[in-house]
């Protein structure tokens, strides 16, 4: 563990990645106590530009709301949606990988097709279908994000599983009457998780900015402000008021560049021979 | 390669068969009764007109013969009506197909050419400051959104320096003919094309980069070297052509996700392509017309992973046989 902090610390996009990422934690958490200032509620006369006030530092929007305190609350969601997302998806796709992986044969060919065919159907038209369908709410969001995000860990831990299960430890276990759950969870999947959590930190940017798009179509959750959704709002005045747009963009470009950079730190820290072919 | 071909064909169809049979019960999983919604949208909802449709569309049947009668209209291109536009669906979606093709073909022309100058480029001059400039733009533009990207450019482009059109597939009133007209298109096709290829851009860039750097190491570049062949031409013959085969393979996989960023940029852009009517479909909650354009959506991305293939298999022999 000290070893994968000290690599970790030593690679710079790490390092610029967590604390952006911190940063962007920080504020989700702390941001509404500061600023209690609704987003959805009106403070000043609309189309104020940024920088005039210091109580509304990034001016207000076509319905005179503080763009800042959408941008404070929006970290929320989409940080949010990103995680849970990502969780879920790891939730489906682990378990189908490793299970294809293990027990091979049938199984593997069954769920690879079943993998295959979701990774097949465009991505973003899915989840655009799915939450039109099941309607708008975070759930129906983070539902539609998982659906469409979990084949590549599936196939990621397929791969990894089947390389395992021809290791000695494994057979040892095999041979000493380990049931295959106890194997797969206890002596293989541990193994598996280093290139997993490379491909989670990337994922949780890719569902960030698959949330703002479905946001930006109209198709977040009416309840709640998110960053995607302020773009979207302020599409229609951009030739009058463009820092509506520009800074909530501003938001998403960071957080999802920060994410992917620690992807970069993690896969250094974690596969340091992989990084090093890579050069 | 003929059974390749037709295996793969024949594999492409049996998924979108599946495709099919999921889109039928999404429509089923929408919210309303059909008839019901049907009758509204058509502005009439006494109960003969309701039944009357029911019949027609043989909502009253059991559920597997309703699925054999929507994957029956789905293999002769009927997919439904869309009572909003007052139109069958499969026209609505035939009149936009040659403008979504046109973008996303641009774009990806564009992506692709440029992804691998500029891969080749960072490459090329690994470790000094120009490939972390490379790399680092390619980062920047891998985490924009597409559709903040599309407003960025309209804020740039058309805005402040008033030099592109800002949406639109040609001058309205225009009445361009021949050549004016294509120039017309091709400046309204620049801003689109461009904001969708960017993000591509960057994925192909990095992937051409680290792919580039990874083949340079293998014996048979040594070789090359050691035969006193030009450092240009061992770049160029030997390293690139080797190292274009993962690019391929991803421009396959990415497919899906430029129909997905079409979307977004024909919402932007007003390009009237099915993307946008994707858009118009979702704000009219026209399940229809929405699920038909997802249907079309999955079958292009399957043709476009068909080629792929077929292109990969023509750019390395090597497997040509193995499967």
């Amino acid at each position: 563990m000290k070893q994968f902090w000290k690599s970790m610390l030593r690679s710079p996009s790490g390092v610029i990645g967590l604390i952006i990422l911190l940063f962007a934690i920080a504020v989700a958490v702390f941001g509404p106590m500061l600023f209690p200032n609704s987003p959805w509620r009106m403070v000043q006369r609309p189309f104020l530009p940024p920088f005039t006030l210091s109580t509304v530092p990034l001016g207000t929007d076509a319905l005179g709301r503080d763009v800042f305190a959408g941008m404070i609350f929006g970290a929320r969601v989409s940080l949010l949606v990103g995680l849970i997302s990502t969780l879920v998806a790891l939730i489906v796709g682990v378990p189908i990988g490793a299970m294809a992986g293990y027990f091979g044969g049938n199984v593997d060919d069954a769920l690879m097709r079943f993998t295959e065919f979701f990774q097949t159907i465009p991505s973003f038209a899915l989840a655009i279908v799915l939450v039109a369908i099941l309607q708008p709410s975070i759930y129906s969001i983070v539902a539609s994000i998982a659906v469409v995000s979990w084949p590549p860990v599936a196939r990621l831990v397929r791969g990894e599983v089947l390389s395992l299960r021809t290791r000695e430890y494994v057979q040892a276990a095999v041979v000493t009457g380990q049931s295959n759950t106890w194997i797969i969870l206890r002596e293989i999947l541990p193994n598996a998780l280093s290139p997993v959590i490379v491909l989670a930190s990337l994922m949780v940017a890719t569902a960030i900015l698959l949330e703002s798009s479905l946001s930006f179509l109209g198709l977040g959750d009416p309840n709640l402000i998110s960053w995607g959704y302020m773009v979207g709002a302020g599409r229609t005045v951009i030739r009058q008021a463009w820092w509506i747009t520009v800074f909530p963009g501003v938001a998403i470009l960071i957080s999802v560049l920060g994410l992917n950079l620690i992807g970069e730190g993690l896969n250094d820290a974690l596969n340091p021979r992989l990084s090093r072919e890579g050069r | 390669m003929l059974s390749f071909v037709a295996q793969r064909v024949l594999k492409g169809v049996i998924v979108l068969l599946a495709i099919v049979v999921l889109n039928f019960f999404l429509i089923r999983l929408a919210p309303g009764d059909p008839a019901v919604v049907m009758a509204g949208e058509a502005g009439a909802s006494d109960q003969v007109f309701v039944k009357q449709l029911r019949e027609k569309f043989g909502l009253d049947k059991p559920l597997p013969e309703q699925l054999f009668i929507y994957v029956k209209g789905v293999a002769t291109l009927d997919l439904g009506f869309s009572f909003r536009q007052q139109a069958p669906v499969s026209k609505l979606i035939l009149e936009r197909l040659p403008a979504t093709l046109l973008l996303t073909l641009t774009a990806f022309a564009i992506s692709l050419a440029l992804g691998i100058l500029f891969g080749t480029f960072a490459a090329r001059f690994a470790g000094t400051w120009l490939d972390t400039a490379v790399t680092i733009f390619a980062l920047i533009f891998y985490a924009m959104p597409i559709f903040w990207v599309a407003l960025m450019g309209i804020l740039l482009f058309s805005v402040t320096f008033d030099w592109l059109p800002s949406f639109g597939y040609d001058t309205v009133g225009g009445n361009y003919t021949g050549f004016a007209h294509v120039i017309d298109v091709a400046k309204h096709l620049i801003m689109p094309a461009m904001t969708l290829g960017l993000f591509f851009m960057a994925t192909y860039t990095r992937m051409t980069r680290a792919s580039m750097l990874e083949v340079k190491r293998l014996d048979f570049v040594k070789t090359a070297r050691a035969k006193g062949l030009s450092d240009a031409v061992i770049q160029r013959r030997h390293v690139l052509r080797n190292a274009l085969l993962p690019v391929v393979t991803l421009a396959g996989v990415h497919s899906g996700t430029l129909i997905g960023g079409a979307v977004i940029t024909e919402t932007v852009f007003a390009w009237p392509g099915i993307g946008r009517l994707m858009y118009d479909a979702l704000l009219q909650r026209d399940y229809n017309l929405l699920l038909g354009v997802f249907v079309i959506c999955s079958a292009m991305v399957l043709i476009f992973n068909l080629i792929t293939d077929l292109v990969y298999r023509l750019v390395d022999p090597r497997i040509e046989f193995a499967s």
